[in-house]
C-alpha cells in the first residue's frame, strides 16, 4: 500500500488516520444509541486518542541528534503548518479563549488579532533567518550571534521562565479535562495528563512531537468545528455559522438590553461558593467596550510575544529550506485561522443557547429549582465550574445570577445546547489534544535548550550523541514533573498564565532576536543587558501590579511585556553603542544569514 | 557601487516595510477607531469592528504572509540567491 519513503506517503497516512477517527466518532455515536454510559464514552475518547499519540511517539523513536532536535529537517511546509498550529493552539485557545470572549467581549477579542498577527512578525523578521542559521534551539542562535556563553545562558533563562509559566497552564488544562472526562480528582488527573504528554516526546524528541502534533491538530479541529456547525443548524441560525450569525449577534444585543447588566453587590457575591474564577455575564457581547489602548496594547503584547516564544520558533527549524520556512508560517496561520474565526461563533451560539428564553435550552427566566434539576447543570456544578444563586429571592433565574468558570464554556456547550454526549466526548478529546500538543512543544523547548545549550555547549562539548540524548530525556522528565506539581497547586487560571508567558518571552527575547538579524551593530554586551533588564523590569512590574499597584500608561498585568520589552530595547541599544562593535567574523555571519542560499551557518548541525 | 548582496538586502528591507505597514494598519491602526467603526455594518451583516476582530484582520494576515513569501522568493531569485530543491 505504501511505496516510497515516509515523507511522500504523509498525505495518504494522515488521510487514512482522519477517516479512521471519523469512523471512531460514528462508532461511539452508535454506542451511545445502544446505551453506552457517559463515563464509558468519555474514557473511550480520551483513551483511544492518547493510545494513537503514544503509538506515533513510539514509531518515531530515534537515536540521532538531528532527528531528536529538528526532526531531521525534512518536514514539508503544509504538515509543518499543521504541527505548528497544534503546537500553538493550546488549552488556552481551545478551552479558555472562547470563554474569555464570552465573558469579556471585545476586550478579549484582541487575543484573536494578537495570536494571528504575531505570525506576520515571525515570517518577516525571524523565522527564515533563524532557519538559515541552522540552529537546534533559540538560545543556540543567541549564543552564536552574540558569541559567548553569557548570552546563551541568559537566553536559556528567559526561555525557561516563559515556557515553564506556559506549560503549567497546559498541564492544568489537561488535568481539568481528564478530571471531567475520566471522573478523577484534579490533583491525580494532572499526572495522568503528564504521563500521556511524556509518551509522545520522550522517545522521538522533535520527530515524535512533530508527527503527533499533526495527528493532534486533526483531532482538535474536528472537535472544535463540529459542535459549532451542529449547534448553528440545530437552533436554525444558519448552516454556515461564520457567515450567518449576524442576526444572532444582534439578538444577544437585544437580550442584553432587555435583561440589563445588574451589578451584584459585594455582600451578594460573598454568598457564592469559593471556587476559582467564577464569572458572570457583565460585558456586552459585540459592542466596543474597551478603550483603543486597552485593545491595542493587549494585541501588541501578544504579537511580540508570539515572535519571541521558542517553542513556536523551533518548529520552523524543521523545514527543509529557508523558503519552506516562510511558506510554512503562512500555512500555520491558515490552520490557526480555521479555529480562531470559529471561537467568537462558538461564544455567540453558546451564549444564545443559554440566555435566549425563546430557545428550549435557554435557562434565564426559568425557575431556579428547575435549572438546578438539569442533568448538565448538576455535572458542571459538581465539577465546581458552574453555579446559580438566587440573589433577589424571587425563585427565577436572572442574567446576573448565573456564574461559570470561563474554562468550562467550550467543554460544557455541547451538553447545554442539547447535543448527544458523544460530542462532549469529542470536545474533551480535542481539548486534550490541544493542551498536550502545546505542552509537548514547550517541555521539549526547555529540555532541549538545557541539554543542548547548557550541557553540550557549555559543560561537556565532547559528550557523545547517546549521552546527550539521555540527558535531554532526563530533563524532559524532570521539567514535566515540576510542571505537573505546579499545576496541581492551581495558582492561576489557564488563560491568565498563558498571557503572562507571552509577556515574559517578549520582555527578554524579542529585541535580542530581531536586532540580531536586523542590526549588525548589536553586540554581546547589549544583548545580555537587553535580556536581563527586560526580564527583570517586566517581572518587577508584574509583581508591582499584582500587589495592588496602579497602572502606569495603561499597562496592566496582562500587558507587562510592553514595559519589559521597551526597557530591553533601550538597554540593548545604549549598551551596544557604548561598547565595541562586533568583530568582523560576526558581521560576516549576519551578512550570510541574510542570504537564503548556501550552507547553514552553524556547521555540523545538518 | 553597491554589491549584489547590498542591493538584495535593500529590496528585502523595502518589502519588510510594506508588509509591516499593512500589518500595523490591520492589527492596531483600525482599532484606534473601534467604537466609531462598530456603528457601521460590515460584511455578512456583522458590526464592522466585531467582524474585523473575528474574521477580517485574521484573514488579511493569512493572505499577507503568503504574499510576502512569494515576493521574497522573487527577490531572492532576482539576485541569484534562490535555493535549490523543492519546498
Amino acid at each position: 500500500m505504501f511505496r516510497g519513503n515516509f515523507i511522500d506517503n504523509l498525505p495518504k497516512i494522515y488521510g487514512i488516520y482522519t477517516g479512521g477517527f471519523i469512523a471512531f466518532i460514528i462508532l461511539m455515536a452508535i454506542g451511545e444509541q445502544m446505551g453506552m454510559t457517559k463515563d464509558a464514552i468519555g474514557i473511550c475518547f480520551v483513551g483511544f486518542t492518547i493510545f494513537i499519540y503514544a503509538a506515533i511517539g513510539w514509531l518515531s523513536r530515534t537515536a540521532q541528534a538531528s532527528n531528536y532536535y529538528v526532526a531531521g529537517r525534512q518536514v514539508p511546509t503544509v504538515f509543518n503548518g499543521m504541527a505548528t498550529a497544534a503546537d500553538w493552539m493550546s488549552g488556552a485557545s481551545f478551552v479558555a479563549m472562547a470563554g474569555g470572549i464570552y465573558f469579556k467581549g471585545y476586550g478579549y477579542m484582541a487575543l484573536l488579532v494578537g495570536w494571528t498577527g504575531g505570525y506576520v512578525l515571525v515570517a518577516t523578521l525571524l523565522a527564515p533567518y533563524l532557519r538559515k542559521f541552522g540552529c537546534y534551539t533559540v538560545p543556540d542562535f543567541v549564543g552564536t550571534r552574540y558569541n559567548g556563553n553569557g548570552a546563551r545562558l541568559m537566553a536559556v533563562i528567559v526561555l525557561t521562565v516563559a515556557s515553564f509559566t506556559y506549560v503549567t497552564a497546559q498541564i492544568t488544562a489537561t488535568g481539568r479535562i481528564a478530571s471531567v472526562a475520566l471522573n478523577l480528582e484534579f490533583e491525580i488527573a494532572v499526572y495522568v495528563g503528564l504521563a500521556s504528554i511524556l509518551l509522545c516526546s520522550m522517545l522521538g524528541g522533535m520527530r515524535g512531537v512533530t508527527w503527533t502534533q499533526v495527528a493532534q491538530y486533526i483531532v482538535l479541529i474536528i472537535a472544535y468545528l463540529l459542535p459549532v456547525f451542529w449547534i448553528s443548524n440545530n437552533i436554525g441560525a444558519g448552516f454556515f455559522p461564520h457567515f450567518m450569525l449576524a442576526d444572532e449577534v444582534a439578538r444577544i444585543g437585544e437580550l442584553e438590553e432587555q435583561f440589563g447588566f445588574v451589578k451584584n453587590s459585594k455582600e451578594a457575591l460573598a454568598t457564592l461558593p469559593e471556587w476559582k474564577k467564577l464569572a458572570g455575564i457583565t460585558k456586552a457581547h459585540s459592542e466596543v467596550n474597551a478603550t483603543p489602548w486597552q485593545f491595542i496594547s493587549l494585541a501588541l503584547a501578544m504579537m511580540m510575544g508570539t515572535a519571541s516564544l521558542p517553542h513556536v520558533m523551533m518548529r520552523y527549524f524543521t523545514t527543509p529550506s529557508v523558503k519552506a520556512a516562510r511558506k510554512s508560517v503562512g500555512w500555520s496561520v491558515f490552520f490557526i485561522f480555521l479555529l480562531y474565526s470559529s471561537a467568537p461563533m462558538l461564544a455567540t451560539l453558546s451564549k444564545l443557547a443559554l440566555i435566549d428564553p425563546d430557545l428550549p435550552t435557554g435557562i434565564i427566566g426559568r425557575s431556579i429549582a428547575e435549572v438546578q434539576a438539569l442533568d448538565w447543570y448538576q455535572n458542571w456544578n459538581q465539577a465546581k465550574l458552574m453555579v446559580v444563586q438566587d440573589f433577589d429571592g424571587d425563585g427565577i433565574l436572572q442574567l446576573n445570577e448565573l456564574f461559570m468558570n470561563g474554562d468550562a464554556v467550550v467543554l460544557a456547550t455541547p451538553e447545554i445546547a442539547g447535543l448527544p454526549y458523544v460530542i462532549s466526548g469529542l470536545v474533551a478529546a480535542g481539548g486534550l489534544a490541544a493542551a498536550m500538543s502545546t505542552a509537548d512543544g514547550l517541555i521539549l523547548a526547555i529540555a532541549n535548550a538545557i541539554s543542548h545549550d547548557v550541557y553540550y555547549k557549555m559543560i561537556d562539548p565532547r559528550a557523545e550523541t547517546a549521552k546527550r540524548l539521555v540527558v535531554a530525556r532526563v530533563l524532559l522528565f524532570v521539567f514535566g514533573v515540576a510542571g505537573a506539581s505546579m499545576a496541581a497547586l492551581q495558582l492561576t487560571g489557564i488563560l491568565g498564565a498563558v498571557i503572562w508567558a507571552f509577556d515574559f518571552a517578549m520582555s527578554g527575547l524579542f529585541w535580542p532576536l530581531v536586532l540580531g538579524i536586523w542590526w549588525k551593530r548589536a553586540n554581546k554586551e547589549g544583548a545580555i543587558a537587553g535580556m536581563a533588564l527586560g526580564l527583570i523590569s517586566g517581572t518587577a512590574y508584574l509583581v508591582y501590579m499584582e500587589t495592588g499597584g496602579t497602572a502606569i500608561l495603561g499597562i496592566v498585568s496582562n500587558t507587562f511585556g510592553i514595559l519589559g520589552s521597551t526597557v530591553s530595547l533601550i538597554a540593548m541599544v545604549v549598551v551596544s553603542l557604548m561598547t565595541s562593535k562586533p568583530d568582523a567574523a560576526t558581521q560576516k555571519m549576519v551578512d550570510n544569514a541574510r542570504v537564503p542560499a548556501g550552507a547553514s551557518i552553524i556547521s555540523g548541525q545538518k | 557601487m553597491a554589491t549584489n548582496n547590498e542591493k538584495h538586502w535593500d529590496k528585502t528591507k523595502g518589502l519588510l516595510m510594506v508588509t509591516l505597514a499593512i500589518w500595523a494598519i490591520f492589527s492596531m491602526g483600525i482599532f484606534l477607531f473601534g467604537a466609531q467603526m462598530n456603528e457601521v455594518t460590515g460584511p455578512f451583516g456583522y458590526p464592522l469592528t466585531y467582524w474585523f476582530t473575528c474574521q477580517g484582520s485574521l484573514a488579511i494576515f493569512v493572505i499577507l504572509i503568503f504574499w510576502f513569501a512569494n515576493r521574497q522568493e522573487k527577490i531572492d531569485e532576482e539576485f541569484g540567491f534562490s535555493e535549490r530543491g523543492e519546498d
